[in-house]
């Protein structure tokens, strides 16, 4: 490097030679950085509009929380120095009272009285049967005018709820992904076992992810040693059984094991005629289907940087223990094995991060008991639009796989030397 | 230089290729696909491409409201007319997704029939969910809700719609709860209790489904003996030849809506649109195509007998029928519909 | 091969470990091959045997507008996405692969990061944003995520080339008085060539295979091929969806044959380099 620098700087700049040599390489070496950082750059830029900034937004939709602010601002600054222990008094209820009428028939009220029923169903016609109600009688008491309309009212629930969504932001989503809320008096508790389902979801991902990543181990090793053993010509012609279903479509791929598997399908049609089963086998839309489609899809993905390992281990180092009197089998497993290990991990690692985010298998070959964290963040997105909760499940799904891709980067090195097989 | 002239002629049909779509005045309908937009196609999207030389783009989704909102929200509406689900369309109504209609620019309000008339919609057809069965792989016909709970007597696996509305009043329905009472029921903690406790019984014996077209099909491949489905569906599927089999007792009925987004920027082609969907002559069309009822009652009238019997309008059918709770399902639907997910997918 | 002196355990070791990686092997590529007769089926069961011959669902798919609206899209997005990834790919790498700086492993992270982040994530945020400014429900918004997904698979197959790259090459073309551009278009990039269009090949596999993006970006006007077989395969899983399958299988045939030939072609320049 420094050879090539002092190259440069020479060629460069010949009539700067009164500057010392040192500050004219570091000149050249500064200009040089400049240089190929602008190459970075633009990809850089791209990204981090197209990529990180949507990220970023959605993890901060995770904490946002502006629906109740914006609709009953009236309300929260008359309940600021409330103690959250009574009832609230005459002011607040009239602050409400002048909020609800102002924004009725508004977008702003439906909105908050939408988020309000995300916590306490009921809320969303609460809010709106009052509103339409409003305005009072003239002279009649605030207080007394709602609580005609709606018991509620009177409730110390309704009022901790609203002044809880009091701030722009909130930690409701982020405990809720983990199966946790807030309690009227704002400790942290344990969801109702009804409701909470996240925690057993992520538990599912990793178990899932656990599950495939080990039957690709179990699969891929062998043939990556078979690959990797065997000569180039006849080992480029196994490598198309790995690669073609590589770059065949997920979606082909998904499509051929539902026609495989399903109840009419070919490998119950051929089980049935040969005798060995008289009813059908449910091989699809539940856990072995989607266990059998995922690993077929993630399996090269666990064959190529294993093969590529492989491939750099001098096939002498074998030899030379079994000359050396060790049995094969054993020194197979001290000397051969242990230098596999990178690939293993590698390959391990990225398979298990592909799975933790399946959506589309599962989905397609699943029964909602196999369906995992992904599903849960679609859900949210587009059936329920609650999108915080999406953003929270999003958050907690990304921290763990970010864990996994540190850890990943740390066992491969720096990713551009061989994160990619081939 | 010529490498320079052919780069600028990609960037050009780059760019023209780009603007496909964004120029032309086409009118977006998006439905709900399947046969029923087969049928709409025929009924209401050709006599109005004839009438007004505007052509239609066809899109399908599954009634998710996620890509409306977002669209409303960013002021881009891409969709013209949107068909929509009740409890959606109201809830829509309120949250401002939807557009209030100009009924002066669709037809005269006394020609349909009183439920179809909203705010935000328009209801163009009553459809109803029903249970249905293939008649080839069941030798005892079941008759009601009870029997799709029926494990020994119908053994095999059974086809719902995987949410929650529809699948707790059926499952109230199968433990004895009057039609007339489902809602009462379900509107208290204890009803949910009942119905989810219900609904565990045969948890492992469902096969849920989430497109209509899914219903016809599991039946016929025998991958379930019987399944909630819509009626329109099954009717498409019986004249293909398929033998399966209707039963009307406790089927749940509503009507379809189309809407039109906040902002919508085709509106008046979009309001044509209504107009020939709320015409008589098309709505019978529709009818005879898929037997979902017209919500125009001229049409009603000019449906021949046969047909009509296989409308959930008919009143032999609509007998036993729940008129589905568009009020309770805007209240409970988001915590009903998680709670479920929740429970579905333990 | 096996060595005749083998003991006879060793032998059976031997031919087990061969059978077992050979099913192995046929567990990889037979599902796919199963499902391209069936697309040639006469009537509408996907089940053999098969009641005869006929290209009905070749029709199905070319004749409706359906599938020829949906391949159209892709050949669109697909294209556009690989080129954005591909130009910025490549520049980033040889920036990556010819300066050291501090955090360059963290700058490294964050281009490959694409790839790790789970698919739904980046469909749910990219909506999110996209959609208040316009993009979602756009071709454009769709060309860019897909490039986005598409550049790690550039800048690791593009960075892996250059780091077997002769830099004295571009001095030498520089020394003859080449200015850089020139140097870049007729020295480095001609060398270089088979990573790229390999990346290029990676991140075009990358968009026509996505579904997860496109069902929250794209509206039924940008439908793409994977979309469109996503809703068939949940409806309906008839021929005409073996059909597609069929031709996006043969596509696949020849996006291998070419990367083999690219990487023949690498490797033979990278021998005859060497023996110099």
């Amino acid at each position: 490097m420094s050879a090539k620098a002092i190259g440069e700087a020479v060629s460069g700049a010949p009539s700067e030679t009164a500057t010392p040599l040192k500050t004219q390489l570091r000149r050249a070496e500064r200009l040089k950085k400049l240089k190929y950082g602008a190459l970075i750059a633009p990809l850089a830029l791209f990204l981090l509009l197209t990529f990180l900034w949507p990220i970023g937004a959605l993890l901060m939709r995770s904490i946002e929380n502006p629906e109740v602010p914006e609709a009953l601002p009236q309300t929260l600054r008359a309940l600021a120095g409330w103690d959250r222990q009574a009832l609230p008094g005459e002011d607040a209820y009239a602050a409400l009272v002048a909020d609800l009428t102002e924004n009725k028939g508004s977008r702003t009220l439906a909105v908050a009285a939408k988020r309000m029923n995300m916590e306490e169903p009921g809320f969303r016609s609460l809010f709106m049967n009052t509103a339409r109600k409003l305005p009072l009688e003239p002279g009649v008491d605030a207080r007394e005018g709602l609580l005609e309309i709606d018991s509620q009212w009177g409730e110390l629930g309704t009022w901790q709820l609203i002044a809880r969504n009091g701030r722009a932001y909130t930690d409701y989503f982020l405990l809720a992904a983990v199966d946790l809320y807030r309690d009227g008096a704002g400790n942290i508790v344990q969801a109702d076992p009804s409701a909470s389902i996240f925690v057993d979801i992520f538990v599912r991902t990793f178990w899932m992810s656990l599950i495939v990543t080990v039957w690709c181990v179990v699969l891929g090793y062998p043939v990556a040693y078979l690959l990797a053993t065997q000569s180039s010509r006849v080992s480029n012609l196994l490598m198309i059984f790995v690669l073609l279903p590589f770059w065949t479509s997920i979606l082909v791929r998904v499509a051929a094991w539902i026609v495989l598997l399903q109840q009419g399908g070919l490998i119950n049609m051929g089980l049935i005629s040969l005798g060995i089963i008289d009813q059908p086998l449910q091989l699809v839309f539940n856990r072995i289907g989607v266990y059998i489609a995922m690993v077929h899809i993630l399996l090269p993905f666990m064959i190529l940087p294993l093969y590529s390992v492989m491939k750099g281990i001098s096939p002498t180092y074998l030899r030379a223990a079994v000359s050396l009197g060790c049995p094969p089998f054993k020194s197979y497993w001290k000397v051969y094995f242990p230098m596999t290990i990178p690939g293993l991990a590698a390959g391990g690692l990225l398979v298990f991060i592909i799975s933790m985010g399946y959506y589309i298998t599962p989905a397609l070959l699943g029964s909602p008991k196999e369906q995992m964290a992904s599903y849960f963040v679609a859900f949210y997105t587009n059936e329920t639009t609650n999108w915080g909760m999406a953003a929270a499940l999003s958050a907690v799904l990304l921290l763990a796989t970010l864990i996994l891709y540190f850890v990943y980067n740390r066992l491969v090195g720096s990713a551009t030397s061989g994160a990619r097989p081939r | 230089m010529k490498q320079k002239q052919s780069t600028m002629k990609l960037l050009a049909l780059a760019a023209g290729m780009l603007t496909i779509g964004a120029a032309q005045a086409d009118l977006t309908v998006i439905s709900f696909g399947g046969t029923n937009q087969k049928a709409q196609v025929k009924a209401f999207y050709e006599p109005f491409t004839k009438e007004t030389r505007i052509a239609i783009v066809q899109g399908e989704y599954n009634g998710e409201q996620a890509k409306i909102k977002a669209m409303v929200d960013a002021r881009n509406v891409t969709w013209d007319v949107v068909e929509v689900e009740s409890p959606e369309l109201a809830r829509g109504c309120e949250e401002g997704v939807y557009e209030k209609l100009d009924y002066s620019r669709i037809g005269n309000k006394k020609d349909f029939l009183d439920s179809a008339i909203r705010e935000c919609g328009f209801g163009f057809f009553v459809w109803s969910t029903v249970l249905a069965y293939n008649a080839d792989s069941l030798k005892v016909a079941p008759t009601s809700w009870s029997d799709f709970w029926d494990l020994k007597k119908f053994p095999g696996k059974r086809g719902m719609r995987k949410g929650a509305k529809f699948t707790l009043e059926f499952a109230l329905m199968a433990d004895g709860v009057k039609p007339a009472e489902v809602y009462k029921v379900l509107g208290t903690k204890a009803g949910v209790e009942r119905a989810f406790k219900k609904l565990d019984q045969i948890k492992p014996h469902i096969q849920w489904w989430e497109a209509g077209a899914q219903p016809p099909q599991l039946l016929a491949s025998g991958d379930v003996v019987m399944s909630s489905a819509y009626n329109g569906r099954i009717a498409a599927a019986q004249q293909e030849g398929r033998n399966l089999k209707i039963v009307w007792t406790g089927n749940i009925y509503d009507v379809e809506f189309f809407a039109l987004p906040v902002g919508v920027t085709q509106r008046d082609a979009a309001y044509k649109f209504l107009a020939t969907v709320g015409k008589a002559d098309n709505q019978k069309v529709y009818s005879s195509e898929i037997p979902y009822g017209p919500t125009n009652l001229k049409a009603m009238a000019q449906i021949p007998a046969a047909v009509a019997a296989e409308l959930p309008t008919a009143p032999a059918n609509a007998k036993t029928a729940v008129a589905s709770n568009t009020s309770f399902w805007v209240e409970h639907g988001e915590d009903l519909e998680q709670r479920f997910n929740a429970w579905a997918a333990r | 091969m096996i060595p005749a002196y083998a003991s006879l355990s060793e032998r059976i070791w031997f031919y087990a470990f061969r059978v077992g990686c050979g099913l192995i092997l046929l567990f990889l590529v037979i599902p796919i091959l199963v499902i391209i007769p069936l697309s040639f089926n006469s009537d509408s069961f996907l089940i053999y045997p098969m009641s005869g011959f006929s290209l009905r669902w070749y029709e199905e798919f070319f004749f409706s507008d359906t599938w020829t609206h949906a391949l159209k899209n892709s050949l669109i997005v697909a294209p556009f996405a690989t080129l954005l990834a591909m130009v910025f790919g490549t520049l980033a790498s040889i920036g990556l692969t010819r300066v050291d700086f501090p955090g360059k492993a963290l700058v490294t992270a964050i281009l490959i990061s694409p790839m790790v982040v789970p698919v739904v994530i980046v469909g749910v945020a990219t909506y999110l944003v996209f959609a208040p400014i316009g993009l979602s429900g756009s071709y454009v918004g769709l060309i860019l995520v897909h490039a986005a997904l598409g550049v790690p698979f550039v800048v690791t197959t593009v960075s892996a080339t250059l780091q077997g790259f002769d830099y004295n090459l571009v001095r030498a073309a520089a020394s003859l008085g080449a200015n850089p551009v020139t140097a870049f278009f007729r020295v480095t990039l001609p060398l270089v060539a088979p990573g790229v269009i390999s990346g290029g090949l990676f991140a075009f596999g990358i968009s026509f295979d996505e579904v997860v993006v496109t069902l929250f970006l794209a509206s039924p006007e940008q439908t793409t091929l994977p979309r469109q077989m996503f809703s068939g395969i949940r409806e309906n899983i008839s021929p005409a969806i073996a059909a597609v399958a069929t031709i996006l299988t043969i596509f696949a045939v020849l996006m291998l044959l070419t990367l083999e030939w690219l990487r023949g072609r690498s490797e033979r320049m990278r021998t005859s380099a060497s023996n110099r």
